[in-house]
């Protein structure tokens, strides 16, 4: 039976269930000096100096830094996205001339222990003369700094003539929608160790997670240390969601700390620096507007909106307003389209992308839009959506642009046919029926559809190298990276799925720069696609090596032999002569190695829809997410318990994101966010079961195995449904603007709308 | 800061003799002082739950509790569940209801679980949702830890 499809249980548990793991607070190396960054209480200001003379006289320090004392360095560059003269708004390494957000770091202070770390923090004090901030992206351009301008770039993606689709509309639909600002909110907050080795003149980093190659380049680079002396480990990652381990100011500051002051660095973060310092992602303002025909068809889309990018570009650059423009079309086919993307500087914390970047904001703006038109024309939204799929005909399709420096081709999809079913599964009549009976009972009780297109499995390369231990332990060390969501078990599955044995043979290698030369990561669901790719070919490799010389040592051809367990043995005579991977290793000449790489030079993209039941309380204008929904086309599935995990996972962010996550900020720029009391995440209280309807009808070409990304499946348009959900509570269509929906917004849209008029619909 | 007094308590058994300033937490004792890293700090402000140990028995946020108010007392933690190579009933159902992904919340969640069901071993599963809501998951939706504490509560009733 093939291992591929089969929800087995995870490889990586035990460590994790008995407190063993490695997380990186848990890695303290002997003489270790504790980093603890002083950051900016002011949300923008001219720091003029900063006064570290009592800081420096403390008990216990070993060096107080400020800019001054770090000018090699040069602020810390785009990982993705790179466009020319964008380079002024790089974040620095530590604040110079000006302060730009509350958290920006100013100075770092190194101490022989922790507690003594944050005391000698609070000595040193930054001269800072406030400026008035800039809160609001869409706000006119002005200048943040000398030769600096809030207007970081506009990026434009249009095809088709919207003039003409404008001209001939049978209705124009407009909306302003907003989307609050959401970050990841990892549960182990961010980490970095630097330890010089004394004797290999080697840096090695640990905490390191999601980039590990890149970021070892970058270290190198920004520090003037040669390629082969740095190197990064990732140890136990406790969760990502694309805000972790992107290359921050801090892990700067140990690395260089740990250069120079000879000893290990330790800096782990606090939840409050969590909070203020780490990417954040999402807000925006969108306009967005559609010609439409009276069938429903959208003949135009135009959208304009602002991206509130914070006080710096970081190592995403423009990447999240670029997705934005990509994905706003998702399934539909649209003849005619502009999106026009303002990323906007703030004084808030600098942005870059959180679990489906640029899709949970397309697709609330998207199916908002829908949902109205639908509306105004009198139509079953479920019709119209219908009449705007693009058919899967007409796959593979083309939109005439790129994202992330690839050309947008869907490769497979049949969007109606995943409606249909979804729609199905989930009793849609019934559903529908029950809703009826109890708002004619007086409960004000809604469902919401959202459809959303997702991409996955971004390209360019993947290496693996799959070795045959002399103790005959397979070992396939990847490039990839593991942020917990199961990674060794999946590549272990197909690997010896492959290779015709059984998982507990296989050790998985991910995020150790000194074990492979070259890797991508993980990121923007590519690992089961890419890596696990190269795993497949790799695995099917070794296989044959293997086969071949067992066929030397018993006396055979490779082609009679078979792999069971870990022995080889004749397929006809499974009781006869045979040996085990161990005896193989032994009586190979060298190493038993397979090598891999795959490529991509497109993106794969999956597709679903999610379906939210809400029940909203009247009185206290509290909203109750009483069943979620998530039907997903992920192509093949090699272990449908970890998608679904997945799936449900991201669910509860989104749930999060729709209803209660959200950075506030007062006028001044001071975030009000600041503790997970503040930061509102959701607890089993608030989420439901997610009930995920798997599909595997539109496998890829553009992989061995056919498979899709899985990781942003369940939040993509988790916004856009629960909203839809609302509005139908409400009997409005339309009425919820913007997100997160808390109980102060619903209060206001109930007075708006007026209870004697909800009462009568 | 420096006056450091010894408290003394048993760890999982083991009784433990801890020179600690007056303002250590007990999580920073329990994981730099005894070693025992499972107790996992997600925010220090007591919300995420995810250094939850059982202080006689009671489930107490280790990072709002300073480790000289532990003196006399009997701590459990994460590292305590198994009994050598065999896991705990709650730590299996865990593994068997994938109720994990990153894994940094699990040592909290387990210990907390284990105290409700010690507890009350019959908990109806309105209250044990109620309870469970105490602490913080991003990985997982908690579906999945649920059925996990449910399925570890059969078993510990077996």
């Amino acid at each position: 039976m093939s291992l591929i499809g089969q929800s087995v249980k995870r490889l990586e548990d035990r460590p994790l269930l008995t407190g063993s793991g490695r997380f990186a607070a848990d890695i303290t190396p002997p003489d270790a000096l504790y980093m603890r960054v002083v950051r900016s209480p002011i949300a923008f200001g001219r720091l003029s100096g900063v006064r570290i003379a009592e800081a420096q006289a403390h008990p216990g320090v070993v060096a107080v830094w400020t800019a001054d004392d770090i000018t090699d360095i040069p602020p810390i560059g785009f990982r993705m996205t790179p466009i020319l003269g964008l380079e002024a708004y790089r974040q620095p390494v530590l604040a110079n001339g000006y302060v730009r957000y509350v958290g920006e770091p100013i100075a770092a202070v190194f101490a022989v222990d922790p507690y003594s770390a944050e005391d000698i923090a609070e000595l040193v004090a930054p001269e800072i003369e406030p400026l008035a901030a800039c809160v609001d992206p869409v706000a006119l351009p002005r200048e943040l700094a000398p030769g600096l301008g809030t207007e970081v770039a506009v990026i434009t993606k249009a095809y088709g003539d919207l003039e003409a689709a404008f001209a001939a509309a049978h209705v124009v639909v407009s909306l302003e929608l907003t989307v609050g600002r959401h970050s990841g909110v990892p549960l182990e907050t961010r980490g970095a160790i630097a330890i010089p080795e004394a004797e290999s003149g080697i840096l090695r980093l640990y905490g390191a997670a999601k980039v590990p190659h890149y970021n070892r380049q970058a270290l190198a680079a920004m520090l003037g240390v040669p390629l082969d002396r740095i190197h990064l480990h990732e140890g136990h990652v406790g969760g990502g969601f694309g805000i972790r381990g992107e290359l921050y100011p801090e892990d700067v500051l140990t690395c260089a700390a740990a250069l120079r002051l000879r000893r290990p660095v330790k800096w782990i973060e606090d939840r409050y620096e969590h909070l203020v310092a780490a990417n954040q992602s999402r807000g925006s303002v969108h306009r967005v507007r559609a010609a439409v025909d009276e069938r429903g068809f959208i003949r135009g889309l135009d959208d304009e909106f602002w991206f509130d990018q914070g006080g710096y570009l970081r190592t995403h650059g423009v990447v999240v307003t670029d997705l934005t423009c990509a994905m706003l079309p998702g399934p539909y086919i649209i003849p005619a389209y502009r999106s026009v993307g303002h990323v906007r500087l703030t004084n808030k914390t600098p942005c870059g992308t959180y679990r489906a970047p640029g899709r949970f904001e397309a697709s609330f703006v998207r199916e908002r839009l829908v949902d109205v038109i639908a509306d105004r024309l009198g139509l079953d939204p479920i019709v119209v959506r219908h009449r705007n799929f693009i058919a899967k005909a007409a796959m593979p399709y083309r939109r005439d642009f790129s994202a992330l420096g690839t050309d947008i081709v869907y490769d497979t999809g049949d969007y109606a046919g995943l409606l249909d079913k979804f729609l199905k599964r989930v009793g849609w009549d019934t559903l529908r029926a029950d809703v009826a009976r109890r708002r004619r009972s007086g409960e004000m009780v809604g469902l919401g559809l959202g459809f959303f297109v997702e991409k996955s499995g971004l390209g360019p390369f993947d290496d693996v190298c799959i070795t045959l231990g002399g103790d005959g332990r397979i070992e396939v060390i990847t490039g990839a990276a593991s942020i917990g969501q199961g990674v060794e078990t999946v590549m272990a599955q197909i690997c010896a799925d492959r290779l015709g044995t059984d998982l507990e043979h296989i050790r998985v290698i991910h995020g150790q720069t000194d074990r492979i030369a070259r890797g991508m990561g993980a990121f923007a669901s590519r690992v089961t696609v890419m890596t696990g790719a190269a795993v497949t070919i790799a695995a099917a490799k070794l296989r044959s090596e293997l086969l071949a010389v067992a066929a030397r040592l018993l006396q055979t051809a490779p082609d009679r032999l078979t792999i069971k367990g870990d022995r080889v043995m004749l397929q006809d005579e499974p009781s006869g002569p045979s040996l085990d991977f161990a005896a193989i290793a032994r009586g190979a000449a060298g190493a038993l190695t397979a090598e891999a790489t795959f490529t991509a030079e497109h993106m794969t993209y999956p597709y679903g829809a999610h379906l939210a039941q809400v029940r909203i309380e009247r009185d206290s204008a509290g909203i109750t997410l009483e069943r979620f929904f998530v039907g997903y086309d992920v192509g093949r599935a090699v272990n449908p318990m970890l998608v679904e995990g997945q799936i449900a996972g991201g669910a509860a962010q989104g749930i999060g994101a729709a209803l209660l996550e959200e950075f506030v900020h007062d006028g001044s720029g001071q975030p009000q966010s600041v503790t997970l009391a503040d930061y509102l995440m959701p607890t089993i209280a608030e989420i439901p079961a997610i009930e995920v309807a798997l599909f595997e009808d539109a496998p890829t070409p553009l992989n061995p195995l056919g498979v899709k990304g899985a990781g942003e499946a369940g939040i993509a348009a988790a916004g856009a449904a629960i909203a839809a959900a609302v509005d139908d509570a409400l009997a409005r269509v339309g009425a919820v603007r913007r997100l997160p929906i808390t109980p102060n917004r619903l209060h206001t849209l109930l007075a708006d709308l007026g209870a004697g008029e909800l009462a009568s619909t | 800061m420096s006056d450091q007094q010894d408290v003394t308590f048993t760890v999982n058994g083991d009784e433990r003799v801890v020179r600690v300033e007056p303002r250590r937490s007990l999580a920073d004792a329990l994981r730099e002082d005894c070693g025992l890293t499972g107790t996992h700090l997600g925010c220090e402000h007591g919300i995420c739950g995810a250094c939850t140990v059982l202080v006689d028995d009671q489930p107490v946020r280790s990072c709002l509790m300073f480790a000289v108010q532990a003196e006399g007392a009997r701590v459990r933690t994460v590292e305590g569940l198994a009994a050598g190579d065999k896991l705990h009933p709650m730590q299996q159902a865990f593994w068997d209801n994938h109720g994990l992904q990153c894994g940094f919340c699990t040592p909290g969640f387990l210990m907390l679980a284990v105290s409700i069901l010690e507890r009350d071993p019959n908990i109806a599963e309105p209250e044990l949702r109620e309870a469970l809501s105490s602490s913080l998951c991003r990985c997982t939706g908690y579906q999945n830890i649920l059925k996990s504490v449910l399925a570890g509560a059969a078993e510990m009733r077996k």
